[in-house]
């Protein structure tokens, strides 16, 4: 079984604070996520289905709609690389190779560098237009980035250091 | 066509105005059907009548008046007075440029697409002149495998998808099985399974629907991928002959080739409104296979060898007229066959009776619901299902009792579904945990073989709550009193021990039986498999007249029939019991009747039934005939079976394959299947329907008519019919109950429902209103009599057997079946969880399972479908058949056996223990 039992009472109690019991499959997919390294496996859905009366396409028709959920092993680390507009003008896309370059991860099905460390995803825009470029890690956001201010943030990633945010 | 769905009476119209024209429908109906019904055809792609609005595509957008913007016409109710415009200038732009944004994102590859000439995008596409081109060139980009790579029936194609979602929701709502979902989203979204799994590893039931409600051709029969466009093929409407429920289907034909390509149906169709289920909709290879007999076969030196049809013939005359002056008439027998036509069943027993003299003629009925013709002829003069199958949308309480109709009624088992969405409450009385019991408000698991235990306390519970009907009972019934005392001797505790299940429950399913408004009783063959199956029917009319619950709309008592034309061949008279139309041949003015048309005496001696013949073969019986029905596979104690067949001086078998009774016969004849000839078959709600021929037979095989044509005249009584048609004008005019029914009426009329007494009659939808075919229904009093075998110490288990929803009877046409085939290829036993642990079993091993009668091996499924005392074989695999275990004990009334329960004994395989199979799916299956 892929749910803890303390994961389910936590979602037992989550439940309680809908009107419908299945409205609380997104927090639940958001907390299994953290637990298990920052990605969904196939039991871990399966379990969710059964937790919440869904069907197993349901569950993962959610989990694919969204992007925050992924569903394939993700490194240490997972950088979200905003291309939207704002930074698409502020050069996100040269940034983006940059980090490619630097960490060995590039985006695609499989985005995650080959050591493991590093999974590089594209995402669209974040909210935070006015101080474009900017990635996210580990629910941080990293702003009015340039290549040196990523080398700076790889770096600290790379030593475990936890890597504060701009904000 | 087709007349209301529900019940006239209730329904409230409205009248609005539609491109000018006064329109009148029921309350409740949307834009797009009530426009329909005036012949208006509003353009639409997400649309389908059996799926509640999705609202997607928008190519239904109207104009009504006082509405803002502009309303799409699928998801919006009528409203009395409402002005509704369907095309004008403006909507037609907005229709070219929602098709426009459509073809930018679909590779409209027309001239090599298999759709094409059935497409809705390509005709509106063409309709509004839409240009593909306007947004941008769509290049296909999903060329790596997807769900259905490894799958033999289905094909998704991306990029053909217009992401409708029409697939999903018939998936999700009209099926229930839930295998498909939208995954990812804008651009990349694509239908998928859960996890993109294999679409076998999934819930998909195979039932096709997604391929036959899909606009264009992304969702696509992979068996007939590029086998020829829609305009290259030919539409021939005719009717399933797998199961009894009686589908209208509509086979796709390449006349050059020769070859059935593909297998469709329209919503509307009479009885299964365009749905189909595995076998429906895949299992028609069968008709092409390369196994099938194309000369007759003769034995010479012990073998099996070709022969003429002159040859054949002459052999079949010669020795059957011997053996009839040698050992008089009663020396021959005949066994019909519920896969044929209601004409050919009837030119079997009319050359038993007519020509040779004899009542021995019986089909398989005896075999599965020959109780059930019995019980209910007593009970209420007539053994049919009472009720329609368009009738169970309205029913509130459906009461199902040994019946498992989403695998072995499919189409039964959705409408049914229908009904639970529209509200119906549910109650299945079941030894497995099947779909139905799944979805169940209250489900009772009992003991294989204690129905009447549990029936009895229900009615004394219902008497005693004061929940019994008495209306109905003083005005309507008979025998209640002698009925009511023996229920005395019936308490609900003492049910609640004898069945294994929670007393509470079973007082529930009481009262909600009685209090439905109105309920009905659906079963099967769990009840009249077994030797008490005659009781177990008359048990089953018991409760409904308690209540009152017959004679009503969607409300009655309704066996659901096995075969395709079971019951067309107890109808047509192919028993000995009974004549056409179920009558008896010991009433003199029938009997006058008969001897005139058919200008022969009429026997005098009383018939053998199936399991007689059997046994007298060899003895008093000489020389057996059997059309389509391989009896060594379906009968009980097979061993047994073989040794009789064996011991007759003459058995000739009129056959579409070698079967295992045809490889013991003297003379096979090449007979046709269902595609290649004229007829009718009449289904379980006793519709009669035509079959029409859609492919030339094999080689040099007959149509089963054509051949008992000849071998009535190689017997010395010529009968020289036309076609089909003639032989039913000739049945129809013996038979008050068939009388106003002819194949021109039925083509019109899209089947019509016996008794059909005349001309200008529209058949009946549903029997017993106001008064019972026999004048009152009678009550009877019935004891619980435990079954014939009981678990030992030796054989501690009870083991059931049935059908499962991928294959039919002994498997010999579901089988052919590649798609079927992948999905279920062998033989299973489900075992209960903790029993397995017992033994030491783990799922997909490979066991024993032995009876005082005989072993066979077969995979464990271990689950929790059935209860720990109980394992459960589906009865379709030939060559590990499950009838080489079950009881050869009958029902006194009616010879049915007791296959749905004898005790059995599991054990691991000696040496090999540990050998699997492949195939993951049952164990999917039963753990599901
Ligand atoms: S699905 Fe329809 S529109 Fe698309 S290529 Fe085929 S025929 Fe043409
Ligand atoms: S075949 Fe039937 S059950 Fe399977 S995916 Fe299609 S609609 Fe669903
Ligand atoms: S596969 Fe067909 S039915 Fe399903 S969403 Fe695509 S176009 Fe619609
Ligand atoms: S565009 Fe990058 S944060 Fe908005
Ligand atoms: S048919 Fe009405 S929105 Fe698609």
């Amino acid at each position: 079984m892929a749910l803890s039992d303390a994961l389910r009472a936590e979602f037992e109690e989550l439940c309680t604070h809908y009107p419908e019991r299945r409205a609380g499959l997104i927090p639940a997919l958001h907390r299994c996520q953290d637990e298990n390294g920052g990605w969904l496996t196939p039991e871990i859905l399966e379990d969710l289905a059964d937790f919440f009366g869904l069907a197993p396409v349901d569950v993962y028709g959610v989990a694919s709609f969204y992007p925050m959920f992924r569903l394939r092993p993700v490194g240490e680390h997972v950088i979200s690389v905003c291309h939207n507009i704002s930074c698409a003008l502020r050069g996100a896309e040269a940034l983006l190779e940059h980090i490619c370059e630097r960490t060995g991860a590039r985006p695609g099905l499989d985005g995650t560098s080959p050591d493991g460390r590093f999974t590089v995803l594209r995402v669209e825009c974040q909210g935070a237009c006015a101080n474009a470029p900017m990635v996210e890690v580990h629910g941080e956001y990293h702003e009015d980035l340039d290549p040196a201010k990523v080398d700076r943030l790889l770096a600290e990633l790379q030593s475990g250091a936890p890597a504060r945010g701009a904000r | 066509m087709e007349a209301a769905t529900r019940n006239p009476a209730t329904l409230d119209s409205v009248i609005l105005t539609i491109d000018g024209r006064q329109v009148s429908v029921p309350a409740g109906t949307d834009i797009l059907t009530a426009a329909k019904s005036a012949g208006i055809d509003i353009p639409h792609l997400c649309y389908d009548p059996r799926v509640e609005a999705i609202g997607a595509c928008r190519m239904c957008s109207v104009k009504v008046e006082g509405a803002r913007g502009l309303v799409a016409a699928c998801g919006q109710s009528v409203a009395p007075g409402m002005q509704v415009i369907t095309e004008d200038e403006e909507l037609a732009r907005r229709r070219k440029h929602v098709l426009e944004l459509f073809l930018s994102e679909h590779c409209a590859t027309c001239s090599g697409c298999d759709k094409s000439g059935a497409c809705r995008l390509q005709d509106y596409a063409y309709r509004y002149q839409a240009d593909p081109h306007r947004f941008g060139v769509y290049r296909p980009r999903y060329d790596g495998d997807n769900y259905t790579t490894l799958n033999k029936g289905i094909l998704y194609d991306a990029d053909k998808c217009i992401r409708c979602g029409l697939c999903v929701k018939y998936c999700e709502t009209v099926q229930m099985a839930e295998a498909l979902t939208f995954t990812w989203r804008a651009d990349r979204m694509v239908v998928s399974t859960p996890g993109d799994d294999d679409l076998n590893d999934t819930s998909c039931e195979l039932c096709g629907g997604c391929i036959r409600v899909c606009p264009t051709s992304a969702m696509l029969d992979k068996r007939a991928f590029h086998a020829g466009r829609n305009s290259d093929l030919q539409r021939v409407r005719t009717t399933c002959s797998y199961c009894g429920v009686g589908c209208q289907m509509d086979l796709m034909v390449d006349r050059q080739r020769n070859r059935i390509v593909r297998v469709t149906a329209e919503p509307g169709s009479p009885i299964n409104d365009g749905n189909l289920c595995v076998k429906g909709h895949f299992g028609f290879e069968f008709v092409s296979s390369p196994e099938r007999l194309t000369q007759p076969l003769i034995r010479r030196n012990g073998a099996l060898e070709p022969a003429t049809w002159d040859e054949a013939l002459a052999l079949i005359g010669s020795r059957m007229q011997e053996i009839r002056k040698q050992h008089g008439p009663d020396g021959l027998a005949f066994i019909s066959s519920a896969r044929c036509t209601n004409e050919e069943n009837y030119l079997v027993q009319k050359i038993a009776r007519a020509v040779v003299g004899t009542h021995n003629v019986d089909n398989c009925a005896t075999s599965c619901h020959a109780p059930t013709v019995a019980g209910l002829a007593e009970s209420f003069g007539s053994g049919a299902m009472t009720n329609s199958t368009t009738e169970i949308r309205d029913c509130k309480v459906l009461f199902l009792i040994g019946a498992n109709p989403t695998e072995a009624h499919p189409i039964f088992g959705l409408e049914m579904k229908r009904a639970l969405r529209r509200g119906a409450k549910l109650i299945v009385c079941d030894p497995r945990e099947t779909w139905m019991a799944k979805h169940a408000d209250i489900h009772i698991q009992h003991r294989s073989g204690s129905d009447n235990m549990l029936l009895n306390a229900m009615m004394r519970h219902i008497i005693d709550e004061g929940l019994a009907d008495r209306n109905f009972i003083e005005s309507r019934c008979e025998d209640y009193e002698a009925f009511a005392e023996n229920l005395k001797g019936y308490t609900v505790e003492a049910a609640a021990e004898c069945c294994g299940v929670d007393a509470e429950l079973i007082r529930a399913a009481a009262r909600m039986y009685a209090e439905g408004e109105p309920s009905a009783i659906y079963y099967t063959l769990g009840i009249t498999e077994h030797a008490c199956g005659t009781d177990n029917v008359k048990n089953v009319a018991n409760l409904a007249m308690l209540c009152g619950q017959i004679g009503k709309w969607a409300s009655g008592v309704n066996p659901l029939r096995g075969q395709n034309n079971v019951q067309g061949a107890c109808d047509m008279g192919a028993m000995p019991a009974k004549l056409p139309g179920y009558q008896r041949w010991s009433d003199a003015e029938v009997r006058a009747r008969f001897e005139a048309v058919w200008d022969a005496p009429m026997p005098q001696t009383e018939g053998l039934k199936i399991p007689m013949m059997i046994a007298a073969a060899g003895a008093e019986l000489r020389a057996l005939y059997v059309m389509g029905q391989d009896i060594v596979a379906t009968e009980p104690n097979q061993a047994e079976v073989i040794e009789r067949l064996k011991s007759l001086d003459f058995l000739v078998c009129q056959e579409i394959f070698l079967t295992e009774t045809a490889k013991l016969a003297h003379v096979v004849l090449p007979s046709t299947t269902f595609a290649e000839k004229d007829g009718t078959f009449t289904c379980s709600e006793r519709r009669v329907q035509l079959v029409r021929k859609a492919v030339e037979p094999p080689g040099e095989a007959k149509a089963d008519w054509e051949i008992l044509c000849l071998v009535a005249e190689a017997l010395g009584k010529p009968m020289p019919y036309r076609d089909p048609a003639e032989i039913y004008d000739e049945l129809a005019s013996l038979s008050p109950m068939f009388a106003g029914i002819s194949h021109r009426r039925i083509a019109e009329h899209g089947g019509l429902q016996w008794p059909c007494p005349s001309d200008d009659h529209a058949g009946t939808r549903f029997l017993h209103e106001g008064r019972f075919t026999r004048g009152k229904g009678r009550f009877h009093a019935i004891r619980h009599q435990p079954p014939r075998e009981e678990p030992t110490p030796e054989f501690p288990l009870i083991l059931s057997t049935g059908r499962t929803l991928y294959n039919y009877n002994c498997g010999s046409m579901s089988r052919k079946s590649a798609v079927i085939s992948q999905k279920e290829s062998a033989n299973f036993v489900e075992i209960h969880r903790d029993t397995a642990a017992r033994y030491g079993i783990a799922d997909d091993e490979k066991i024993v399972v032995r009876t005082a009668r005989g072993r066979v091996t077969a995979r464990a499924a271990v689950g929790e479908r059935v209860r720990p005392d109980t394992i459960w074989m589906p009865f379709h695999f030939a060559e590990e058949s499950a009838n080489v275990l079950t009881n050869d004990v009958f029902d006194p009334v009616t010879a049915t056996a007791e296959y749905k329960c004898c005790a059995a004994e599991i054990e691991k395989l000696p040496a090999a223990g540990t050998e699997r199979l492949g195939s993951k799916s049952h164990a999917a299956h039963a753990t599901r």
